[in-house]
């Protein structure tokens, strides 16, 4: 079976105040950066996995993101790779 | 009674804990290890402590989840046995799906060490039946992520189903904003499961168990689990 690369990306969901994500918008204005908004700060998760296909993997990531990578009750979670790689 | 205190790596209350317990007559206390796959055979009640376990990575709680002695404590629940989950132990429950709703970042990203008063919002549980309803405690916290946060529909149900036990309220008994240490939907503070038999807070009542170190308001919350048992053995 060949392998893959997945990154997910996890945040919070948008109904949810991101205190970390406010933090660094009012750094950022400080900055000069005045016209910044909705910083949002997530999680950037890569692995390595075997399927059979782009499929499979696509599959096995949406499962283990929703069992444990992200908390469906606060976050999203969105599979924003997968490409093939050499074993 | 036999209280069961789980061991995570990076528990850091589980002493506490087990000395808190050993103060209540009644109270058999005895440490359990997160790998272990079976519970003693008498065991009346599970406490998860407060602490780090897992490093809190990925989330607080979110790893704990998956301990080999997890699976058992979920069994030990759905029987009925009655489950304690304070701090890092309350935000293992939600994690585990025991409680509902979730644990997040301070409102004001600091981390909190200090007493507060929280108020008994429902003193017929197990757990809280030596306090009066409505008692005001003084309690203290030390958590960074400790702001309850759950859907529209599942405050309104806890409030509803009384399920509330716990709410951070000031002196005066109010729930204020002022008196929310961590922007908690509703001022929560703790929680019990829809059946009455699994309780998650963050404020440590096991640190407050003795008038010399500052509160022994803590205590009933010991306490009460005698009373329960008296009660229910009778």
């Amino acid at each position: 079976m060949p392998y893959y690369r997945a990154t997910i990306v996890v945040t919070l969901r948008p109904a949810i105040l991101d205190v970390p994500g406010k933090t660094v918008e009012h750094a950022l204005h400080s900055l000069g950066f005045e016209t910044v908004r909705n910083v949002r700060i997530g999680k950037h998760i890569t692995l390595e996995l075997q399927a059979t296909d782009v499929e499979h993997a696509q599959q096995q990531c949406h499962t283990m993101s929703q069992e444990l990578l992200a908390n469906p009750v606060i976050e999203d979670f969105a599979i924003a790779t997968i490409e093939p790689i050499t074993p | 009674m036999n209280v069961g205190i789980v061991i995570f790596p990076g528990s850091n209350c589980d002493r506490d804990a087990y000395y808190a317990a050993r103060l209540v007559a009644g109270i058999t206390p005895q440490f359990l290890w997160h790998k272990d796959t079976e519970l003693p055979a008498d065991l009346d009640c599970i406490i998860l402590p407060g602490g780090f376990s897992y490093g809190d990575y990925l989330r607080s709680g979110a790893i704990a989840r998956f301990s080999p002695i997890m699976r058992a404590v979920r069994s030990f629940a759905d029987e009925g046995g009655l489950v304690l989950g304070i701090c890092n132990g309350f935000q293992i429950l939600t994690e585990a799906g025991l409680l509902p709703g979730a644990l997040l970042r301070n409102a004001h990203q600091r981390f909190v060490c200090r007493n507060v008063t929280v108020r008994v919002e429902n003193n017929a549980t197990p757990f809280t039946s030596a306090y009066g309803q409505g008692q005001v405690l003084r309690i203290p916290i030390a958590h960074g992520e400790g702001r309850y946060y759950a859907d529209p529909e599942t405050i309104a149900r806890l409030e509803a189903n009384r399920q509330v036990v716990f709410r951070y309220v000031d002196a005066d008994s109010n729930p204020t904003a002022e008196s929310n240490p961590n922007g908690s939907l509703a001022n929560i503070a703790g929680i019990i499961n829809e059946r009455g038999n699994v309780l998650g807070m963050m404020p440590h009542p096991e640190r407050a168990c003795q008038a010399l170190l500052g509160s022994d308001d803590g205590l009933g919350v010991f306490t009460s689990l005698v009373h329960y048992f008296a009660h229910v053995s009778v």
